[in-house]
């Protein structure tokens, strides 16, 4: 059933594409792109490249950011903690790079700069005020670092407590399709660890009850906090756990930009389109800590070796100069592009006002009792 | 015609969502022919099939999925089957709706309605009442309407109020507490307490199903003894209007607060704060709390009417603080 000669073409891989294991996922990839016969995947793939490469920048964008904020965090310039998107770049940028601001709803949390980078060119400067409390910042230094959200473009501030946000992307959707919004999809973010909270699982069967046009991405790291997956969950894979749901479950190599790409692609196209709630699970490892405080010397070198040569950053640039999409002096000119992008947010963030005490609003509640 | 507390609480959702095209129920057991657990939105889903809808046995899911709506610019009044439950949506209401607008500038829309207090045989676990569970997160109003009027202005209100609105209807109440010309009567604003009864002797500040316990306990002690209590309905529990207490205590210079809930850090223990706070010298006596007992709502009916203040304990209650 694989997309090679004897299995016939292009029938075969849309079944491809829907299979669930990753090594399905690597063999049609790789058939895909150097059979001859194949022209309507290698077509597919050129489809793709605007995508790539609005996600390639993201993802630069983003590791620019988190090595910046990083620095200023070990130079105790950032009151809290720092948290990282370091490995998780590839699956953030591409869901988001499919959304659309103003009519899509996004939910990312905690390593998914590179999504926040693809939905808006203000993420790194709302992400820099965020960590900094810039007055000026859209939470006003009243909330920080990664919890952000500007609700009414449709990227709702998340909560701390993991699996809330869930159900809220639900509620979103459902507000739009009674509203008659049609053509449009929300995208929820968790992890490992918040695949084993109560109100994750509630949220999951709303979504799946209310056949809300929802895709849930499962950015499986390997750990949460410092607890390996073998002492999170039992089942065998996380996309049993969709398909327990009744969804359909798609798994890819979230440290593959082009695979994860296609993936993102497919499930949100078919979610807008009316075919309900979808589920990705991508894998990757956390290369940093849950934040920069920690230096998660609990994941042992062997599986740090066997994720050295799976940088998303790194795979994404060789796939793209593959494909003949990107060379060695276009890169060059990027990096150079986003760090500038990137050290001018932090420098107008730095110098913003903060908030001020004395004269900020501090009533918790927009409506007050009439006095008289 | 005479109407009952729950009867109204139908009537002004039914008018809620003819009014509003943003209003939409959901909760669990809501819809179809069933109507609820109490009956509150019977027949409300076949005439507002795509605005009354079942969820899942998921509170936590219903108050997020109702916060994402309100975010979505919609209405949501949720039903929670009982308060006791409600405490499954804790995190979703002080966490994410009650924090919302102060993070974010926007205003969560959202009324969680809860069947609160205890009925003979309801048990630990369909009793309870967790108004101060609520209260105690900021950006949250608490409702606690005991009259019928009250359970239909208020409910009305909570949802022109575009902050998250936690709404205690007392299920004691909901079939016992009947009005004839509960319409009629001009409604106060919400965050106003009502003088539910004038009296000199004292002041028994109450809310929610302990009022009318509370009123039966000053007609009875004014027959027995000549005592005349003044009742405080709190009407809702947040905004707390102080004012209204303190104006009141200043008369009578004693106070009795009474409660439903469990005794440890309730809306008892914040009104006598309040008034010591704000009002020691208007006191003649210390301030009396009466609240249930420290101990889990029990299910025999002998046992639960013990369980909770009554008419009589609360007519006690008075005639010792007035003794002192």
């Amino acid at each position: 059933m694989l997309c090679n000669e004897a299995a016939g073409p292009c029938l075969s891989c849309d079944l491809c594409c829907l299979s669930f294991r990753p090594a399905q996922y690597v063999f049609y990839q790789t058939m895909c792109l150097i059979s001859t016969k194949c022209g309507r995947i290698m077509a597919r793939v050129s489809e793709l490249k605007d995508a790539a490469l609005r996600a390639y920048r993201a993802m630069c964008t983003a590791r620019a950011f988190d090595t910046k904020v990083s620095a200023l965090y070990k130079a105790g310039k950032i009151f809290g903690g720092v948290f990282l998107g370091r490995g998780h770049e590839a699956i953030a940028a591409c869901e988001a790079v499919f959304l659309r601001k103003g009519r899509d709803v996004y939910n990312p949390f905690i390593r998914e700069m590179a999504g926040r980078c693809a939905w808006s060119d203000d993420a790194v400067l709302e992400s820099a005020r965020s960590y900094f409390g810039s007055a000026l910042g859209c939470m006003g230094g009243k909330d920080g670092n990664v919890h952000w959200g500007i609700p009414a473009q449709g990227i709702p501030a998340p909560i701390s407590h993991l699996g809330a946000m869930v159900s809220v992307v639900a509620g979103m959707m459902f507000a739009k399709r009674m509203q008659g919004v049609r053509d449009c999809v929300g995208v929820v973010n968790i992890g490992d660890g918040a695949t084993s909270v109560g109100a994750a699982h509630e949220g999951f069967n709303l979504i799946a009850v209310e056949k809300l046009p929802v895709v849930i991405v499962v950015s499986n790291n390997q750990y949460a906090y410092s607890t390996p997956n073998s002492q999170e969950f039992a089942c065998a894979s996380l996309a049993d756990r969709g398909r327990g749901y009744g969804l359909p479950a798609y798994e890819c190599d979230g440290t593959d930009l082009l695979q994860t790409l296609d993936v993102m692609q497919r499930a949100i196209s078919a979610a807008r389109c009316g075919e309900g709630p979808q589920w990705i699970v991508a894998d990757t490892l956390r290369m940093c800590g849950h934040g920069e405080h920690d230096d998660a010397s609990y994941i042992p070198d062997e599986v740090r070796q066997k994720y050295a040569h799976k940088d998303p950053l790194e795979v994404a640039r060789r796939e793209l100069m593959e494909q003949g999409w990107l060379d060695e002096q276009e890169d060059a000119s990027l990096q150079a592009e986003v760090r500038d992008f990137v050290q001018k947010a932090f420098a107008q963030a730095q110098r913003e006002a903060t908030p001020n005490p004395q004269s900020m609003d501090w009533s918790a509640v927009s409506w007050k009792p009439v006095r008289t | 015609m005479s109407v009952t507390y729950i009867d109204a609480i139908h009537q002004a959702m039914e008018e809620l969502l003819e009014e509003d095209p943003l209003v939409f129920i959901y909760g669990e057991d809501i819809a179809g022919k069933f109507g609820g657990a109490f009956k509150a939105t019977k027949g409300l889903a076949d005439r507002f099939p795509d605005r009354v809808r079942n969820a899942p046995i998921s509170e936590d899911a219903i108050m997020g999925m109702a916060i994402g709506a309100a975010i979505g610019g919609l209405h949501p009044i949720v039903e929670m089957q009982f308060a006791d439950f409600g405490t499954l949506a804790l995190n979703q209401m002080g966490n994410n709706a009650g924090a919302h607008f102060f993070r974010t500038g926007l205003p969560v829309n959202v009324t969680m309605r809860m069947p609160c207090g205890g009925t003979p045989g309801g048990g630990p676990f369909h009793s309870q009442s967790v108004e101060a569970l609520f209260a105690h997160y900021p950006g949250v109003h608490v409702f606690t309407p005991a009259t019928v009027a009250d359970a239909y202005f208020m409910l009305k209100q909570a949802v022109q109020i575009p902050d998250p609105v936690v709404f205690m209807e007392n299920k004691f109440l909901y079939r016992w507490l009947k009005a004839d010309t509960w319409l009629e009567d001009e409604p106060l604003p919400v965050g106003r307490a009502r003088i539910a009864r004038e009296g000199e002797h004292a002041t028994v500040v109450a809310f929610s199903a302990m009022v009318p316990e509370a009123l039966k306990a000053a007609h009875d002690l004014a027959e027995q003894s000549g005592y005349e209590l003044e009742v405080v309905d709190l009407r809702s529990v947040k905004p707390l209007d102080t004012d209204t207490i303190l104006a009141s205590v200043a008369r009578t210079a004693r106070l009795l607060v009474v409660s439903e809930d469990f005794p440890w850090g309730g809306v008892a223990s914040e009104v006598v704060s309040r008034v010591v706070a704000q009002g020691m010298h208007l006191l003649d006596a210390p301030p009396l709390r009466l609240t249930s007992k420290e101990s889990p709502i029990p299910y025999h009916p002998d046992l639960w009417r013990t369980h909770r203040p009554s008419s009589s304990t609360i007519a006690e209650a008075a005639r010792y603080l007035i003794s002192l």
